[in-house]
């Protein structure tokens, strides 16, 4: 096994840099989002928000992008189960 | 030099690079969803007292939040060019992005002490008797803020310590561009940590 090969690509600092970038514009654009006051919306525009910033720090910091199916599958299985567990949960609290 | 040799072998044998990543990563699936069950919480919590939620959340200092959201954004970012920097060769770069990484962390704490000073002072605490007087949502609401505030601190403090070793480990060269997975496992947890705040920080402080 050469060493090389392990890790798969390394992300140019300028692709850090970006996301970077972005994440501080997306947290001014959720600061702007919750200062206009949207009322009921204004959580989900937030909580958007927020998964959009976490998918940028999953997919490029924490190097998913270049990882094999399996880790992307892994991490699938692990949102579903918090979902369903959301869901369920719900469908006992709001119709209670 | 033939023992060296096999020595060599041995350990290119045990490294399992996959495989720790792989550990780490399962780590990291418990810890969301422990921090997802919390969130849970709240969120049924919040459905149930939306208004006294928003007035409680509106005493949080969304100036310090939105600080510590920045601080912990630039630690990530940090973090990551010091895992590129050690595979492609250059300590330099890497040991004091790592530093950075770990300055950055302490101030998070330092600004989450304040903050949480300032709220102590008003008697808003667990257990105070100014908590009694307030309407039923908003003692769940500073409850759940000092539980989920706390739970992430607690975090930021181990992954701090974590990361001190790590920058030892790094200066005393054990690791180097071919043996990084220590580095880049902790790399994964400080993003995780950085995740969670990423919810938090609109849970807790943009409630409008």
């Amino acid at each position: 096994m050469n060493g090389r090969e392990q890790g798969g690509a390394i992300i140019k600092y300028r692709v850090y840099v970006y996301v970077w970038g972005s994440l501080i514009i997306l947290t001014g654009l959720t600061l702007t989002a919750a200062a206009l006051e949207f009322g009921g919306l204004s959580i989900i525009i937030n909580i958007l928000i927020a998964s959009v910033k976490a998918s940028l720090v999953v997919w490029l910091f924490m190097h998913l992008k270049y990882e094999s199916r399996l880790f992307k599958v892994m991490l699938l299985l692990a949102m579903t189960t918090l979902t369903v567990i959301i869901l369920l949960t719900f469908s006992d609290v709001l119709f209670r | 030099m033939e023992a060296e040799r096999t020595e060599h072998l041995n350990q290119e044998q045990q490294r399992d690079y996959t495989g720790s990543k792989m550990g780490m990563w399962l780590f990291l699936y418990t810890e969301f969803l422990l921090f997802g069950g919390l969130f849970l919480l709240y969120s049924v919590y919040r459905t149930r007292y939306v208004e006294q939620f928003h007035t409680a959340a509106a005493t949080l200092d969304t100036v310090l939040g939105a600080v510590n959201t920045v601080v912990l954004i630039t630690s990530s970012l940090t973090m990551a060019v010091s895992v590129s920097a050690i595979r492609k060769g250059d300590r330099k770069l890497s040991v004091s992005a790592l530093f950075l990484t770990i300055l950055f962390g302490c101030g998070f704490l330092v600004i989450k002490f304040f903050e949480w000073k300032a709220k102590i002072a008003h008697g808003l605490f667990p257990g105070a008797l100014e908590m009694f007087e307030l309407p039923q949502g908003e003692v769940i609401f500073y409850s759940l803020y000092y539980v989920i505030t706390g739970m992430h601190g607690l975090h930021v403090l181990v992954g701090v310590v974590v990361l001190l070793g790590m920058l030892t480990l790094l200066m005393r060269k054990k690791i180097n561009e071919k043996d990084f997975i220590k580095l880049e496992n902790t790399g994964l947890y400080w993003h995780l940590v950085d995740i969670v705040w990423i919810y938090l920080f609109p849970f807790f402080y943009l409630l409008t």
